[in-house]
């Protein structure tokens, strides 16, 4: 076991330490996060190779889907207005799925920052992931921590030179990949990349593969946590979000404090001192180049990392974990409480710790059931029942659809024999990716004749029409009722059927007559 | 200038502004963000004298990229009009009945038809085409001068009664006022009015066959089913022109009125005027 003076200390400050007076516009301060071990750490690996894997193997990923519709998984076929996603497709009129799973998205985030505050920041979103995936290149080619600070205070040599290329050279190649990947979502995969290498894509996409590329480069490899702190509105929208029961990344100070990088020699000259050793080990490794320990801060993503430094430097000098852990306020506040000595106002170990060295009994610790709240479940609750809901709405859908727009302009028409004809658009869904012959016809009045437009067909009650796979119909039909019948009603039903599924749907249409007829 | 105001907790200077007891610190804005805006200032000016954008006393400058949305309007209308050069070709060359019987023809000549019409047609005969008293309903099924595809074209092209155009249908009915006695004018327009629907005065229907077999049936038929050779009216059917009943019969038959339509051949030229025959003809009465 170590002793406290042999950890490591690192010369490190928190970029937004209010030490000094700031001017009115401030430089960035070059932030050169270390490498961090232990739980949270690789938790963060396996979340990385999970959303990147999704991101860029998804385009490639096949689904059969007959010979009449693309046999990708997932694509955005915006030119055709079709949505593909494995076995559902998805019409525009049916784009209030998306609708549904975007207020899913939005109630899902409350839920998680309710409950485990900037989970998304610190382990999802695409700034920290490509962040994250970009200094593990930085890392790669210029070293560690102290080795990248040395070598960005060093004179330019060739060793820096390479270095500097290499890693910028390898950033744009992910930058590349990343706004490449992107484009597949919206046309056939293979045959883009072909399209894409020999110069025969669109305009448009070389463009949006440009302007992707910059943004992954700009923000992943140049602006980093600048892009969290001062151009997304998330940090200050989760001040609203987060409750004394949501849980974030805390610095425990009822146990750390008073901090100490001598506690031998304090507690022989019978001072009491806290755990933390002021080793720096959690401002190192912080991508934000923040220090926790200055408390709950809006550049804080809650990543973690800090927590896995801390607890390892724990682990050396034989104390528990959890210096910096993640605490609710709640438990926080009654910590400090018990912490807090009521004279002197100061945090005092000794209150914390009974006469064993153990952390005292009623000190709080987080516990599962905390998650479970009116708040919470709520939540959960609306975010359970929209899901359902768009589930049974997807299942019990339509795939063929009749949608008719009856002739206002004239309402009827009357005919040489004194019959009164109404003219209807009739548009026949085909919402499955093969043609089906269709049966459209009539129900109520039962003199009533049709004719479709372009049809060389004798009046009749039903007609057969072919529809193309994976598209619309769009047929003219007039009915006719004679003049002995126009008072027998002023509505009727079409109804279309495919035969061979028996699927069918119908439409309540009106039928105009004159007024005297009626 | 009031005094420094410094925040406790952070030790940041703040505004001085103040909202229920919360301070507005006075953070440094980040130096890029500077260098931004002054980005955006630059690409302004440059935009401003790449494009259209400084206004002078009667006009603009004018940029020089040479940019305008008229021009661009104009090379879209241009395109369009390529787009469409092989149907447009199509329908010089056919005859109105061959267009009809080709789909992807018909389904063309039938919208650039509804286009025509509303530019040139709905001033007399409505914007669904569904006509008003002297102007013929084009929906329905009763044809003046005939409703078939080559019909309907002739009368596009050519007008009725329009001096302009010798191939113009001609056709006048003489006002018989000065050729019947007002007895016997009442009893033709029983008869006629009894041919659909009910005479005002059933017992004059007798007489007033005659009357119409010796002056009326030489244009509308014997049987009054009319003659579409010269734009005579089946007087048998629902549909009348000017109005039906039979003091307007009468009114009609002493001083008849004749509508006239323009010639559009020599004004729109021939494709127009096909594709709008082809749009009258699938309004639902085309034969």
């Amino acid at each position: 076991m170590l002793d406290e003076t042999e950890v490591e200390r690192l010369e490190v400050e928190a970029v937004n330490s209010a030490k000094t007076r700031q001017p009115l516009y401030s430089a960035r301060k070059k932030v050169f996060p270390k490498r961090a071990s232990g739980r949270f750490r690789q938790f963060k690996w396996l979340i990385m190779l999970i959303t990147l894997g999704i991101y860029y193997l998804t385009p490639w990923i096949r689904w059969d889907r007959g010979p009449y519709a693309p046999d990708q998984a997932v694509l955005l076929d915006i030119a055709n207005r079709r949505f593909y996603f494995f076995a559902i497709e998805i019409w525009p009129q049916e784009f209030f799925y998306v609708a549904g799973l975007l207020v899913m998205a939005g109630i899902g985030l409350f839920l998680v920052t309710s409950t485990v505050g900037r989970a998304w920041c610190g382990y999802t979103c695409p700034q920290t992931v490509w962040v994250d995936l970009f200094l593990v290149v930085e890392r790669g080619i210029e070293g560690d921590r102290n080795a990248r600070i040395k070598l960005d205070g060093a004179p330019w040599s060739f060793d820096k030179l390479w270095k500097r290329v290499a890693k910028h050279a390898t950033w744009l190649v992910i930058a590349v990949a990343t706004g490449g990947a992107w484009i597949f979502y919206f046309a056939d995969a293979p045959t883009l990349l072909g399209d894409f290498v020999t110069g025969q894509a669109a305009p448009v996409a070389y463009m949006t593969v440009a302007i992707l590329t910059a943004t992954t480069y700009i923000f992943g490899g140049l602006m980093r946590e600048q892009v969290c702190t001062y151009m997304c509105p998330w940090p200050r929208i989760q001040a609203a979000m987060l409750d004394e029961n949501s849980l974030t990344v805390t610095y425990n100070d009822w146990r750390g404090e008073p901090r100490s990088r001598h506690a031998k020699k304090a507690v022989a000259e019978g001072l009491s001192v806290g755990d933390c050793v002021d080793c720096n080990a959690c401002v190192a490794v912080c991508p934000m180049g923040i220090d926790i320990r200055d408390g709950q801060q809006l550049e804080c993503i809650t990543c973690a990392l800090c927590i896995d430094a801390c607890d390892s430097v724990m682990d050396k000098i034989g104390k528990e974990r959890g210096l910096i852990s993640y605490a609710t306020l709640a438990d926080y506040q009654s910590n400090m409480a018990i912490a807090t000595d009521p004279v002197t106002a100061r945090i005092d170990p000794k209150r914390v710790r009974n006469p064993e060295g153990k952390l005292n009994a009623a000190i709080a610790h987080f516990r599962l059931g905390r998650i479970f709240r009116l708040r919470t479940l709520v939540y959960a609750g609306a975010w359970s029942m929209i899901g359902v809901a768009l589930l049974v709405a997807l299942l019990s859908r339509d795939r063929l659809e009749v949608n008719v727009l009856q002739d206002r302009n004239p309402q009827f028409v009357r005919l040489a024999d004194g019959s009164i004809r109404n003219g209807y658009t009739v548009k026949l869904l085909n919402m499955v990716p093969e043609p089906r012959t269709i049966v459209l016809s009539m129900e109520g009045l039962p003199e009533a004749m049709m004719s479709v437009v372009g049809m060389d067909q004798p009046e009749s009650r039903s007609v057969t029409v072919e529809a193309e796979p994976d598209r619309l119909k769009t047929i003219k039909v007039y009915v006719r009722l004679p003049r002995e019948n126009l008072a027998e009603g002023q509505s009727f039903t079409f109804v279309v059927e495919d035969k061979a599924s028996a699927e069918s749907d119908t439409y309540v249409a009106k039928f105009n007559v004159p007024e005297a007829a009626r | 200038m009031s005094e420094k105001q410094i925040d406790e907790l952070s030790g940041v200077e703040t505004t001085g502004h103040e909202w229920d007891g919360i301070q507005e610190l006075n953070n440094p804005m980040p130096r890029w963000w500077l260098w931004t805006f002054y980005a955006t200032i630059v690409w302004a000016l440059v935009y401003s004298i790449a494009y259209p954008a400084w206004p002078l006393i009667s006009t603009t400058t004018t940029g020089f990229l040479g940019y305008s949305s008229r021009a661009d309007v104009k090379n879209e209308l241009a395109a369009a009009e390529q787009a469409k050069s092989a149907y447009v070709e199509a329908v010089k060359a056919k005859s109105v009945g061959e267009i009809l019987a080709d789909q992807n023809l018909r389904q063309f000549a039938t919208a650039a038809g509804s286009a025509a019409f509303k530019v040139n047609c709905i001033q007399c005969h409505g914007s669904g085409a569904q006509g008003s008293p002297g102007f013929p309903n084009l929906n329905d099924d009763e044809w003046l001068w005939g409703g078939n595809i080559d019909q309907i074209y002739q009368t596009i092209a050519h007008g009725v009664r329009f001096d302009g155009d010798e191939d113009t249908h001609v056709s006048e009915m003489p006002a018989f006022a000065d050729v019947l006695e007002p007895q016997q004018i009442n009893e033709v327009a029983a008869y006629v009015a009894s041919l659909e629907g009910q005479a005002d005065t059933p017992d004059l229907v007798p007489a007033g066959a005659q009357v119409f077999a010796d002056n009326c049936a030489a244009c509308h038929g014997e049987n009054a089913k009319g003659n579409k050779e010269m734009g005579a009216p089946d007087l048998t059917d629902a549909i009348a022109l000017y109005a039906s009943g039979q003091a307007a019969i009468a009114r009609q038959v002493r001083q008849p009125k004749h509508g006239a339509m323009p010639a559009w051949g020599e004004r729109l030229g021939d494709v127009k005027v096909k594709e709008l025959a082809i749009f009258v003809h699938s309004l639902g009465g085309g034969e």
